[in-house]
């Protein structure tokens, strides 16, 4: 697989990146030359092994096999806590580093551009 | 005078009143204005939370009560970790003006044990990078050689304490951010187990990799710091529920009878023949201290580079997300929102954040999330499965922590690949989610710190911390 000029294009797009020219083309080659390495990958027979997407997958204290995902996570799960772990931010700390905000909101120039 | 201090000695001067919290907090910030413009490990100082912290802690002392153990200990940050009211850039532009409203847990479990905190330390932006040169701000120095890299990307951290700036610090560990900066520059660097020590306030670049840990002079030093930060925090629902030991009175027990694996897949081509030949001398002073040395395999190895690049880089782009200048950090002027948002990215990050982005995007866009991060998962489950079969036969693996010492500044710039094999010896840790500690095993001829690393069994802290321990006391 062969990173091309319009693959870079189109993954700058998926991540919000607006890249220069000159970016593009040094992205081109670091891309293709870190994949190319990471093709060795294919090497390895992996039909029947289960991808591991956390650490956490493998312990716990009721590390129950039959329990698929987070419930595999016993200290994932404790009892509801009426007002949640802690309060909320007060309003004017939330804000407080907004580029743009009226005290209330955080402002952000037109959405709707067409 | 504040060099050679160690935590016992701060604590002890403080309690038999030879010298106050404040007085210390002042001499190590009068130091940090003396060398760090030279080194450049820290980016924000903290002197009114320092001298705050401090003022209580003496306090405490003149009304004779108990002091808490890291009474008075200067310690600093890696600026990684939020502080609450102290500015946090993650060494990017895109948080440059960043003042966060809470504490990293970790940073609050260090000051309710005492400790003062003196600022906050350089590193690879957003933790990507090996040599730290990746800051937005300045590169680190070596203090062990000025023209070499500090390693990375926890280089400040690792150069804070080797040039006696703080007597201990934090850093973090995404694939080797704490384990080879400790090697590059000749202080003891530790990686918990996952789970271990809560990330809750760590400022996340891939979420399954992420390890926060200390950095000091002396193993024992290391472990008084993990016993502090370690545990269960709910705030964090990925730190675990297994009790704490005290990693301290572990490190006496003796290490007679314990079995040491040495993998050969850790000591093939590409290892500098200094190095190994300062590693297979440590190997050989843990076996004349009773271990048994056992040869194992960990067949996978050779692939753990791809697999972590690929899984780092797939968690980072959904973590960097957030950077989109709405609600916090830098905001690039435009007309409309999704130019905002691009030209915010576009001018806050810097080219490796970019790469990354690029790479973790691709790998998980649609055509190719099976060929690569759906593949990268399956590889990690061998590579963790390795260390599994490892662990039936050895309570400890000791390996190089990297292949060369520091090396020079710039010498790796413009070749990424070149620079993510600086991290060969230890990702597997990360994707496995086991314990590692790098501790100094000697320098090579230019003078330059050799690193020994030891793994151990998930949550097994206690015997890697007292296996480097009896091998620290030994040399």
């Amino acid at each position: 697989m062969k990173v091309t000029d319009k693959d870079v294009a189109h993954v700058a797009d998926l991540a919000n990146l607006e890249l220069t020219e000159e970016e593009c083309a040094r992205m081109l080659r670091d891309l293709n030359s870190i994949l190319e390495y990471v093709e060795r990958l294919s090497e390895l027979e992996t039909d029947k092994v289960a991808p591991m997407a956390q650490v956490s997958d493998r312990y716990g204290e009721n590390n129950d096999e039959s329990r698929q995902g987070s419930g595999r996570f016993a200290y994932a799960i404790r009892e509801d806590v009426k007002d949640g772990l802690r309060k909320s931010l007060p309003h004017d700390v939330a804000v407080k580093n907004a580029p743009d905000t009226d005290g209330t909101f955080f402002e952000v120039p037109k959405v709707i551009e067409r | 005078m504040v060099s050679e201090l160690t935590i016992d000695d701060v604590r002890a001067a403080i309690a038999e009143r030879q010298t106050t919290a404040t007085a210390l907090a002042r001499d190590y910030f009068t130091r940090i204005r003396q060398e760090d413009s030279e080194i450049g490990a820290f980016l924000t100082l903290c002197e009114e939370r320092a001298l705050t912290q401090a003022g209580r802690i003496d306090a405490m002392a003149a009304a004779g009560k108990p002091l808490p153990p890291l009474a008075g200990v200067p310690v600093a940050i890696k600026d990684v970790m939020v502080t609450s009211g102290v500015r946090t850039t993650a060494a990017s532009k895109i948080l440059d003006n960043f003042i966060p409203p809470y504490d990293c847990t970790a940073v609050a479990r260090l000051e309710a044990a005492g400790a003062v905190i003196l600022g906050k330390l350089n590193c690879d932006e957003f933790a990507m990078g090996s040599s730290t040169e990746n800051s937005a701000y300045y590169p680190v120095h070596n203090p062990r050689d000025r023209s070499r890299v500090p390693g990375g990307s926890s280089g400040g951290s690792a150069a804070a304490v080797a040039a006696e700036m703080a007597v201990a610090t934090l850093g973090s560990d995404t694939g080797g951010s704490i384990r080879q900066p400790a090697s590059f520059c000749g202080v003891v660097g530790l990686k918990p187990t996952y789970g271990r020590v809560s990330r809750y306030g760590l400022i996340a670049f891939a979420s399954s990799l992420d390890h926060i840990g200390p950095f000091a002079k002396t193993v024992k030093e290391v472990a008084l710091v993990l016993r502090t930060i370690a545990g269960r925090d709910p705030m964090d629902p990925t730190s675990a529920e297994v009790p704490v030991p005290d990693y301290v009175a572990e490190l006496e027990k003796p290490v007679k009878g314990l079995k040491v694996g040495v993998a050969k897949e850790y000591f093939g081509s590409g290892l500098d023949p200094e190095v190994r030949a300062a590693v297979e001398a440590a190997i050989q002073k843990l076996a004349e201290l009773g271990c048994d040395i056992v040869p194992v395999s960990l067949p996978h190895t050779e692939y753990a580079i791809p697999t972590y690049y690929i899984v780092a880089t797939a968690e980072a782009s959904a973590n960097l997300a957030r950077y989109d200048g709405v609600r916090y950090g830098f905001r690039a002027k435009a007309n409309t929102l999704s130019e905002m948002y691009r030209q915010t990215r576009d001018g806050g990050f810097g080219m490796e954040v970019k790469r990354r982005i690029m790479l973790g995007t691709y790998a998980i866009s649609a055509g190719y999330y099976d060929a690569y991060y759906l593949k990268a998962q399956k590889v990690r489950t061998l590579l963790t499965h390795d260390f599994d079969e490892a662990f039936k036969k050895v309570d400890v693996i000791a390996a190089p922590t990297c292949p060369t010492p520091a090396f020079k500044l710039g010498e790796k710039l413009n070749d990424p690949l070149a620079m993510y094999l600086a991290d060969i010896y230890t990702v597997t840790a990360n994707l496995a989610g086991i314990p590692g500690i790098s501790v100094p095993c000697g320098d090579n001829h230019e003078k330059l710190p050799i690193g020994l690393q030891l793994f151990g069994r998930h949550f097994d802290e206690a015997t890697v911390l007292r296996v480097a321990h009896a091998y620290e006391r030994s040399r």
